[in-house]
């Protein structure tokens, strides 16, 4: 009995510890980014004498354009891939759910298989469909697939979310004449909310992160979203300046933990029901 | 249920087709069914096509017959990238999936501060593939870095982690190990699954608590660690991000974080020989594939489905 009850001070301590360890390094970044510059290397720790907000104007100024600019475009793509995914995926959704169309089991089987194809595999004739009709440094390479809904493992998600939703509703308002656009608009998208919510916040995140598509697609400083404008930034400072390069790692990691805070919930439950990355 | 399960459910019981449905089928599925064509399937039959020319995007594409697959077995560069990826995945996953099952072990059974800790494990799972994590990581492991100063503190001679190409590959191992949050979270959603009556009637017959983990949780989670472990391989395959900001994107140094993505970029979108990267992306479909295939066949001799 007494190494059960000493097992759980034990346990949290332990826990604590490895949470601890884990997220000193970004701890570390916040702290190291509000000090003066050569302090950087010789403090390890986590206290900070004076705040310095040096880091973040030399940053935020170093590219031309600002970094107003990418936090902007980074923000408007953002915008644009969200409501795409919610459009799109939501109508296929409803068509897997709760129609019975020709071929729907080969069809789903397809939607499910392409949740696993990697972007790499299909990013080369991409390319070249995209900047044959001229959409190189435009957005439209990277919101048009999501009004595709070419993010399958959304379309998953949410159908499985109808599915749990009562059969009876639809069939009543059937029997009361309505149509499935109108069955879809009025009874099922009210109800899937939190499927609606889970696929906000991880297009947001995911999105917000993507670094790949947007290296390829976005080349011209003005269209550069913030993960490129980061990368182009660390590439084109001397190794010294870190204070200003994590000043604008820390602005560029803001949105996903104000995300964070305000989404867990869905995020935990988008996991846990479908398993996201 | 996930989409494994969905796909392993596929082949069973049929569905009455509604012929009035089709119609709303059709439009409901519209977009679905253009980025099937434009966006994810019709790109793949066209980089196959593509994968037998040679093709600048300036000049039209001109036939070469074989060349670009045949290059890929001589590529020596190649090969490496394969040997480095292949060590990527072959060592992290595992690591990742123990890390995350512990954790997950740790954390079940009603443990206060459940939510709490949750979270604080989750967040570098979000974090894990931004470049501004990217860029930390560059300093942490660097010469002058965090780690080496906290080394020093032990009185501990550091080395310059990311600039010696004996152990760049290992921070990048590093860095993923760190986002066992998300395979965590799966992992704590299946054990909530497992009923607690079989623990109380394991207890009585006298079981300890390790042959009740290795009779009652382990056959039980199997599906999940399946599913955890065919995801995160796949999404090992595709690391991209932090080999590209860590190394400064060429791969370095000498080749030893030259992922295969990475290559692939180099030559698609440095080089721009768009023929020879439609193959690779091909070759990637293909080593993915396999290893999809290999973990679906080794699964009937571990993982229990109950049902």
């Amino acid at each position: 009995m007494t190494t059960r009850r000493l097992a759980t001070p034990v346990k949290h301590l332990g826990l604590v510890l490895i949470g601890f360890v884990m997220l000193y390094p970004v701890l570390w970044m916040i702290a190291s980014s509000l000090r003066p510059g050569d302090e950087i290397f010789r403090s390890p720790g986590l206290i900070i004498d004076s705040l310095h907000a040096e880091n973040y104007t030399e940053g935020w100024y170093a590219l031309s354009p600002s970094f107003g600019t990418y936090l902007l475009n980074s923000a408007v793509l953002v915008l644009g891939c969200i409501v795409g995914n919610l459009v799109s995926c939501s109508m296929a959704a409803y068509a897997f759910a709760r129609l019975n169309f020709s071929g729907k089991r080969w069809w789903f089987g397809i939607m499910l298989g392409t949740i696993m194809l990697p972007i790499h595999v299909i990013i080369v004739p991409q390319y070249v469909l995209f900047s044959n009709i001229g959409w190189v440094n435009t957005f439209l390479p990277l919101i048009v697939p999501k009004i595709l809904a070419t993010d399958a493992f959304f379309v998953f998600l949410m159908v499985q979310f109808i599915r749990g939703l009562p059969k009876e509703l639809d069939e009543a308002a059937r029997i009361d004449g309505c149509g499935h656009p109108r069955i879809f608009a009025q009874i099922i998208l009210p109800l899937m909310k939190p499927a609606l919510a889970t696929t906000t916040i991880f297009t947001f995140i995911w999105t917000w992160n993507d670094f790949f598509t947007q290296l390829i697609y976005l080349t011209d400083p003005d269209m550069y979203t913030v993960p490129v404008a980061l990368r182009s930034f660390v590439d084109s400072t001397v190794a010294t300046s870190w204070g200003s390069q994590f000043a604008m790692s820390v602005v560029s990691i803001i949105p996903i933990f104000l995300a964070f805070l305000i989404g867990q919930r869905y995020l935990v439950k988008g996991i846990a029901t479908t398993g996201g990355k | 249920m996930s989409a494994l399960d969905e796909l392993r459910q596929l082949r069973r019981g049929g569905v009455q087709v509604r012929k009035s449905d089709n119609r709303a089928a059709f439009w409901f599925l519209a977009p679905w069914f253009a980025g099937l064509l434009l966006v994810t399937i019709g790109p793949v039959i066209a980089s196959f096509a593509l994968g037998f020319t040679k093709y600048n995007l300036i000049q039209p594409p001109r036939f070469i017959g074989f060349d670009n697959f045949l290059r890929i077995l001589s590529d020596s560069r190649l090969h490496n990238a394969l040997r480095v990826t292949f060590t990527y995945v072959l060592v992290s996953v595992p690591l990742q999936l123990a890390c995350a099952l512990g954790v997950a072990l740790l954390l079940n059974r009603g443990l206060r501060g459940l939510a709490f800790y949750r979270s604080a494990f989750y967040l570098p799972s979000l974090l894990g593939s931004s470049v501004a994590i990217a860029v930390l990581w560059t300093q942490v492991f660097g010469t002058d870095g965090l780690v080496n100063r906290v080394l020093g503190f032990f009185g501990v001679e550091g080395r310059g982690w990311i600039s010696d190409p004996d152990t760049a590959l290992s921070t990048l191992i590093v860095l993923n190990v760190w986002t066992f949050g998300s395979p965590m979270i799966i992992f704590l959603a299946g054990l909530r699954q497992i009923p607690e009556v079989y623990y109380e009637a394991a207890a009585i017959d006298g079981a300890s608590r390790r042959s009740q983990f290795r009779r009652i949780t382990l056959p039980l989670l199997s599906p999940i660690l399946f599913f955890n472990l065919v995801l995160q391989i796949i999404h090992a395959f595709q690391s991209f991000t932090q080999a590209f900001v860590v190394s400064g994107g060429t791969g370095g140094p000498s080749d030893s974080t030259m992922f295969y993505t990475l290559y692939l970029y180099q030559q698609g979108f440095s080089r721009f020989d768009m023929g020879y990267a439609s193959a690779l992306a091909w070759f990637l479909l293909l080593i993915i594939a396999a290893f999809t295939a290999i973990n679906f066949w080794a699964a009937k001799y571990w993982v229990f489905y109950d049902d």
